[in-house]
């Protein structure tokens, strides 16, 4: 499953810096940490497939797994963090995956830190589109919503200045976009293979790629600046015919990204914003999201918080030429109910409805603590009133509904 | 957050204050408001110093049933000493597990609104939020946020009402009235030890001026000799029957933590 080579060649580097590091300080107790999460899913497709020969899936269950060892020693400042992952789904092959979220050795100098190994960065303030965050590849079989991520291999020194932090990013091995199984729901009308990957770089998936970034505070201002140069991690599709069948296969162009993100606190509003001006695939192209987040504290009987979100999100992509994006010209609102009680139950709800076209994707997701360890989630996918040209036509019958119950340990 | 017994003031605050202490002394008939000023600011500059400690904390919810909710976590706490500036706290949750690695970090003000940022594991994103939220529950609980912010003193006027014995101690009571915008409390009274000025117990008014919360002190310990540290705070709702016991657990001081382990960027990786 896992076709990155430097997957399998990283831990050992990693053991060899670990090994190296354990021995050269004084040898230290260091302290073991373990914990984990087992979870049960189900996903029910209540409407019939939109394409023939695609499966019903009307009742679609998965379980996954997830478990974090960390190692600390040095007083702390040494850290061995590894996070392994697996889904195992009961319909989808490609769904069915591990991936290695984190193997890493992270240290802490003095006003400096430096992690080798698998990790993830998270860059950006916005909440409906992640523009800037560009370090990891999405893990795109897990769900629709862009916050599950694929471990990437990565040197990244982290420098603490009055003026800022700055930190820089060697990436060595690039994580290819997972597809869904063919016939599968969320799949479209067509084949996509993921392994005939085609890469702008001879090097192809072994392609170095880097990344710096400053990030300030300044008073209620927070700003950072990064540029990304190297494989992009959204893939442009290309028709081709392969044993007489008419597929689609991911192609990755070699990009430069620039971006910015800038978010004012004042009293309980967030003013939020973020853009990005990239090269590579057609014609430079800009991209942005602007939007507050406004909490209203004490809403019922003094106790809940209720967050209302609202965002502008504009791409002036070429479709033929990029990768292929929904929202060109969208308008995301959303509301995020915290009832702050014992167990934690919350409620969101949002939609992005396309400022042109009306296509609409409304979210819907509510979770509460049950006991102590275990943790129940419903969440919602609609596509609304899609409209015929709008690049979510081939899902409009893929509304779902998931049921997750999860255990912690 | 969740510095409750510390107290640090601007210097130019301490300056404003001991001046008008050093006239007040000056002047034998003292107002209660006066009295009630110098209860607080001997109450502050008992504690200065401590630097820097390291502290666990369990939060046991019950509710009228008797039902119990339990989180743990750690707090590392700096203290700040400069014009304005309030003391730094950090705050990393290990149960309930489904909040484990959520951490949040606080630098205080003393007129300013604080600056607070959580880090949320499962997205490595460390996210700015909003300190105007003052009276909303603190995990659910029943401390407000407010309740567990340190106690500057320019955050309250004071009044000084009497003495009187309370538990083992005899007692300084003074009524305090928040300044603060957004404060869900029209007054508070609060007992103090005349001894060691410790705040023993706190009796808390909400904007209806019902008396809907007593705070209680208790397992007072003295640290580098010097600072005391209650190990128990127990929060009674009046109206429900709900309470929150906080209980402190191995408090170390001299810790070697500074100003970089306070900074946002250090939270992205902290655990």
């Amino acid at each position: 499953m896992i076709k990155n080579k430097y997957l399998i060649v990283l831990p050992k580097i990693l053991l060899a810096a670990v090994s190296i590091n354990m021995f050269s300080l004084n040898v230290q107790a260091g302290e073991w940490d373990f914990s984990g999460s087992v979870t049960g899913d189900v996903r029910l497709f209540p409407y019939s497939p939109a394409f023939v020969g695609q499966k019903k899936m009307t009742v679609s269950p998965s379980v996954a797994v997830e478990a974090e060892i960390v190692y600390e020693w040095n007083n702390y400042q040494d850290r061995f963090t590894f996070v392994p992952f697996a889904r195992f789904d009961a319909h989808d092959d490609n769904r069915t995956h591990y991936d290695i979220r984190e193997a890493s050795w992270l240290h802490f100098g003095e006003g400096w830190d430096l992690t080798v190994g698998i990790d993830k960065v998270y860059w950006g303030v916005t909440e409906s589109r992640h523009l800037v965050n560009i370090i990891n590849q999405d893990d795109a079989v897990e769900d629709l919503d862009g916050e599950d991520k694929l471990g990437q291999p990565m040197v990244n020194l982290n420098l603490e200045k009055d003026y800022g932090t700055f930190s820089l990013f060697v990436l060595p091995g690039f994580r290819e976009r997972e597809f869904l199984e063919h016939d599968r729901r969320l799949s479209g009308p067509f084949r996509i293979d993921g392994d005939l990957a085609t890469f702008e770089a001879d090097s192809g998936n072994h392609n170095v790629d880097f990344a710096a970034r400053w990030q300030h505070i300044i008073g209620d201002w927070e700003i950072g600046l990064s540029h990304f140069h190297g494989t992009s991690r959204e893939a442009r599709l290309l028709q081709r015919t392969v044993n007489n069948e008419a597929i689609f296969t991911p192609h990755y162009d070699q990009i430069d990204q620039t971006a910015v993100d800038v978010q004012y606190i004042t009293g309980a509003t967030l003013l939020k914003f973020e853009a990005m001006s990239r090269s590579g695939q057609g014609d430079r192209f800009a991209a942005f999201v602007a939007g507050f987040e406004h909490t209203l504290y004490g809403v019922i009987n003094g106790r809940a918080d209720l967050g209302i979100l609202v965002e502008y999100l504009y791409d002036d992509r070429d479709p033929l030429l990029a990768p292929i994006t929904t929202a060109d010209n969208d308008i995301f609102a959303g509301f995020r109910l915290a009832l702050n009680d014992t167990q934690d139950t919350s409620f969101l709800i949002g939609g992005v409805v396309d400022h042109e076209n009306g296509s609409s994707f409304i979210s819907i997701e509510a979770e509460r603590r049950l006991g102590s360890d275990w943790k129940i989630e419903l969440e919602g996918r609609f596509f609304v009133n899609v409209d015929q040209t709008d690049p979510s036509i081939f899902f409009a019958q893929d509304d779902f509904i998931n049921l997750r119950l999860a255990r912690y340990f | 957050m969740l510095n409750i017994s510390k107290k640090t003031t601007s210097k130019f605050l301490m300056g404003a204050l001991a001046s008008i202490t050093l006239m007040t002394n000056a002047v034998m008939a003292q107002t209660p408001q006066e009295i009630g000023l110098q209860i607080a600011i001997d109450t502050d500059k008992a504690d200065p110093g401590w630097g820097d400690s390291t502290v666990n904390l369990k939060v046991i919810m019950s509710n009228a049933q008797g039902q119990q909710s339990i989180r743990e976590m750690r707090l590392r706490n700096l203290e700040v000493i400069g014009e304005g500036l309030g003391d730094k706290s950090l705050s990393i949750f290990d149960k309930p597990r489904d909040v484990k690695g959520t951490a949040f970090l606080s630098h205080t003000k003393v007129l300013e609104s604080d600056d607070q940022w959580l880090l949320l594991p499962a997205l490595g994103r460390v996210k700015r939020i909003s300190s105007a939220n003052k009276s909303g529950p603190f995990m659910g609980s029943e401390f407000a946020y407010e309740d567990i912010l340190s106690p500057e003193i320019a955050k309250y006027t004071y009044t000084y009402l009497r003495d009187e014995a309370c538990d083992e101690y005899e007692c300084f009571v003074i009524e305090r009235i928040p300044v603060y915008e957004n404060s869900g409390y029209t007054k508070q009274i609060v007992w103090i030890d005349k001894a060691e000025h410790r705040y023993i117990k706190i009796d808390f008014y909400d904007r209806k001026e019902s008396h809907i919360k007593t705070l209680s002190y208790s397992g007072y310990n003295q640290y580098m000799e010097k600072y005391w540290r209650a190990d128990k705070f127990e929060m009674v709702n009046h109206q429900g029957g709900k309470s929150t016991i906080l209980e402190y657990d191995n408090y170390e001081f001299d810790t070697g933590l500074t100003d970089k382990d306070f900074t946002s960027n250090r939270l992205k990786s902290i655990r």
